[in-house]
């Protein structure tokens, strides 16, 4: 059984629709540890001897947060300065996260079709979570396409639900290890394997 | 009281008022102040005062007692240990070269031995006013020139102990000044004993001031500072110095010597600065009175007869004592350049030179006629450090300069915290802890004796004493200090002793607790910029960890408490100003109404979405609509 770290940033979460959802979906589950960060941290005083022993008991690391100004909100910057530290995450002597897959949950206001380099945003996604591939790879961990939830403003009830139990079947099927690597690495959005596994399974 | 009393205490303190600020201003100290008023008032100027002079300086010297006591008190047997190759080393061999060099001079004067002796000694001193004041303008105290002065003349002050007691044994004048010394042993409990009787006796009272010193001082002053009458303390500290001077003068030894072993005694304890303060004044315008007598004693027949004399004197003593203290320095590694800061700083000679020629006097070793030429000969040397050390600057430090602005290891001396926490109960214990725990010195400061105990008890230096006088603030180190924090809890206190800072020590940043609101607009008319009530930041963590219980989120709460202190303290700013209480209570309706309303708006942002940051509402709508466009 693969050991899933659920990191999640989100300052307002009583105003958020998708996350409020997508949380409901992903309890009950042994194999997932979710931590709460603003919730653990309001004074963003992070304990990075603690956040470092969850991380060395995990598998798989997941950053579960919005996508604000094209990247974290800000304690999750802050988790990052303080917790991958140097001489222990990354440089010379840094392997203790070696070997380790990551990757993000995110929910996006502008829709698949605005990232694109001729879109309303002119870049891509991959472009834009750059910083937390390099941030991964510098960390000898596994950088996966993310999780993503696009065009949050249009969505409906029903559509976010489906989301919800997507999120929840990739969590499953992870810590089952029944996705193939290849394909993940291959994949834009970790989303898309989600459905043919499931075709898979059945 | 008789008429003369008062006409002589008019001159006395009329002089002193005009001709201290006078000099200090013009930069000779105020010892020469003291001196050229009494010499203004004395028989040759203006005949003021006349052969009334010699009663006055013997009541005066009882400055000279209250001095010693203060030197004791100074000396903390830890500051002398740290200090004591330097102190016995360079302040040892200084004095003793010193004497023995002008000593010869003396006798190719033609003084007989003991006389010759006698003037080395005293004039091998320094003057500890001049030159530490000096240093610490120029900021050098810190510098190894400072730390060397500094060291010469701690020794100095505790040499003039055994030179008190050698005196004695130097007289050849069999003078008619015998009486005055009669008059101070007129009699004592040990006439008549037998000389190994005598001395146990003398050895038993200086031991019982010791012991009484270290078990029975303290306690006393305690139940004394719990009376929180500031004039019975003052009054106690006097007793003490009073009831040693007389116990010593019944046992036939000075009484300056007990006072300086009582000071000693007491260096360590809780009530040091509180002592300190109380005497201070006391000694201030007693020596300040004994300088102007020893000003009006001068006899200006002499000294217009023999002025070659004096100035050949003055050009030997500051030769002499200069390259005595070059050579010193060389030895013990000063740099060129301190060496020459230092040993030019030390050229004169101090005020304990009047004390010991008066003493001398009286005891028949030197002839009036010499301590009046030796007396103009001091108070010239003195005037002439300033230009010394001019000189020193202008003409030869350029030229050996490295320009060395030193600092030695941590070991300072003179060292005062750059924090001063007035008020030591938990609000000021709390800020000393976390201080401490980050190795940031701060003096405390308390008036509740009992706890200073068990603070010491536990290893925090706190002094006893109300913080709101500005002399113990002083004895504290506030003119070195960067941040006083009033953590006193009497709201009258904290009041009073910001008016001392605003007044003494306007340099301070002044962070000042306060007990709740109406406390906070006295201390925002006061001017102050840094107030903190005691409870605001406790209760609201109160009401954020309960909204998290209710099942708030955390951030959230945390920043609803943070709107609330910024909402409330713009609401006090502005109430602070209204003196008028109708006035106060229609402006407070107003604001709290207000100030709900905009919590409330503020709150609906946070919780419901809106125009705050974060996945706002209408950046939602306006996306809406422009991808329905586009579709």
């Amino acid at each position: 059984m693969k050991k899933i770290l659920i990191l999640f940033a989100h300052p307002a979460l009583e105003k958020s629709r998708v996350h409020k959802t997508l949380l409901k979906h992903i309890g009950g589950l042994d194999h997932v540890t979710f931590i709460d960060l603003y919730e653990h941290y309001p004074d963003f005083d992070i304990d990075v001897k603690r956040e470092q022993q969850l991380l060395l008991s995990h598998d798989i690391i997941i950053w579960q947060h919005p996508l604000y100004w094209y990247s974290a909100p800000a304690l999750l910057k802050q988790w990052q300065d303080l917790v991958l530290e140097h001489g222990w995450a990354y440089g010379k002597n840094g392997k203790a996260l070696s070997g380790k897959k990551v990757f993000n949950v995110i929910t996006s206001g502008g829709g698949m079709k605005a990232y694109q380099p001729e879109g309303y945003q002119h870049c891509t996604m991959p472009e834009i979570l750059k910083p937390f591939e390099r941030t991964a790879t510098l960390c000898s961990m596994d950088y996966w396409p993310p999780f993503w939830i696009p065009g949050t403003h249009k969505l409906d009830a029903a559509e976010i639900n489906e989301f919800g139990e997507k999120y929840r079947q990739l969590l499953i099927e992870l810590g089952i290890d029944n996705l193939n690597e290849a394909d993940v690495e291959q994949a834009n959005c970790i989303n898309d394997l989600i459905e043919i596994s499931k075709s898979n399974l059945r | 009281m008789d008429q003369s009393f008062f006409s002589t205490a008019l001159v006395f303190l009329a002089a002193a008022v005009i001709c201290v600020p006078l000099a200090k201003k013009s930069g000779l100290g105020s010892v020469l102040g003291y001196l050229i008023a009494g010499v203004i008032i004395g028989p040759f100027v203006m005949g003021f005062v006349g052969k009334e002079g010699q009663d006055i300086m013997h009541f005066a010297e009882f400055g000279v007692v209250m001095m010693l006591f203060l030197i004791g008190l100074e000396l903390e047997p830890e500051l002398l240990w740290k200090l004591r190759k330097s102190i016995l080393g360079l302040g040892g061999l200084q004095v003793v070269l010193t004497t023995i060099v002008i000593a010869g001079v003396a006798m190719l004067f033609n003084f007989v031995w003991q006389q010759a002796l006698a003037l080395g000694m005293i004039l091998a001193l320094s003057s500890t006013a001049i030159v530490l004041q000096t240093l610490s303008e120029k900021g050098l105290m810190k510098t190894s020139a400072g730390q060397s002065a500094f060291s010469v003349l701690l020794f100095q002050d505790i040499a003039v102990i055994p030179m008190l007691a050698l005196f004695p044994l130097l007289a050849t004048l069999g003078t008619g000044n015998e009486q005055a010394a009669d008059h101070h042993a007129a009699k004592t409990w040990v006439d008549g004993f037998p000389a190994w009787l005598h001395a146990l006796i003398v050895l038993g009272i200086i031991a019982a001031i010791i012991v009484v010193g270290r078990i029975a001082v303290r306690p006393l002053l305690r139940i004394i500072a719990k009376t929180n009458m500031r004039e019975i303390f003052t009054a106690s500290a006097l007793l003490i110095i009073v009831g040693i001077a007389v116990l010593m003068t019944q046992i036939g030894l000075s009484p300056a010597l007990g006072s300086f072993l009582a000071g000693v005694v007491l260096a360590n304890s809780e009530y040091k600065h509180e002592l300190e303060s109380d005497i201070e004044p006391f000694k201030g315008l007693l020596l300040g009175v004994f300088f102007i007598a020893v000003g009006a004693s001068i006899d200006f027949h002499v000294v217009s007869q023999e002025y070659r004399t004096i100035i050949l004197w003055v050009a030997a003593l500051t030769a002499v004592k200069s390259l005595v203290l070059l050579l010193l320095g060389k030895v013990f590694k000063v740099s060129t350049e301190q060496n020459f800061i230092f040993s030019f700083s030390l050229t004169q000679v101090g005020e304990f030179a009047f004390v010991l020629f008066s003493f001398s006097l009286q005891q028949g070793v030197l002839s009036a006629e010499t301590t009046s030429i030796m007396t103009a000969v001091v108070a010239i040397s003195m005037a002439l450090t300033p230009l010394v050390i001019m000189a020193n600057e202008k003409l030869i430090l350029p030229r050996v300069g490295t320009d060395e602005k030193e600092e030695r290891e941590a070991d300072e001396i003179d060292e005062k915290n750059p924090v001063i926490i007035a008020g030591f109960g938990h609000f000021g214990s709390m800020i000393g802890r976390f201080l401490r725990a980050n190795k940031i010195p701060a003096t405390y400061l308390d008036l509740d004796s009992d706890r200073v105990d068990a603070l010491r008890g536990m290893g925090f230096k706190v002094f006893y004493g109300d913080a709101s006088r500005h002399e113990l603030l002083q004895a504290a180190g506030a003119d070195k200090a960067r941040i006083i924090i009033i953590a006193i809890d009497s709201p009258e206190k904290r009041l009073e002793m910001i008016e001392t800072v605003k007044k003494h020590f306007p340099h301070l940043h002044m962070l000042v607790r306060a007990k709740n609101r109406y406390d906070a607009y006295d201390l925002m008319n006061a001017g102050m910029l840094h107030i903190y009530r005691e409870t605001l930041d406790t209760s609201l963590r109160v009401g954020v960890d309960a909204m998290s219980l209710l099942g708030y989120r955390k951030y959230t709460a945390k920043r609803l408490a943070r709107n609330f202190i910024k909402y409330d303290e713009a609401n006090m700013r502005h109430l602070s100003a209204i003196r008028n209480p109708d006035d106060y209570v229609v402006e407070a309706k107003k604001y709290i109404e207000e100030m709900e309303e905009t919590l409330q708006s503020d709150r609906q942002n946070i919780f419901m979405g809106g125009d705050t940051s974060w996945d706002p509402e209408t950046m939602r709508e306006e996306a809406r609509a422009r991808e329905n466009i586009a579709e």
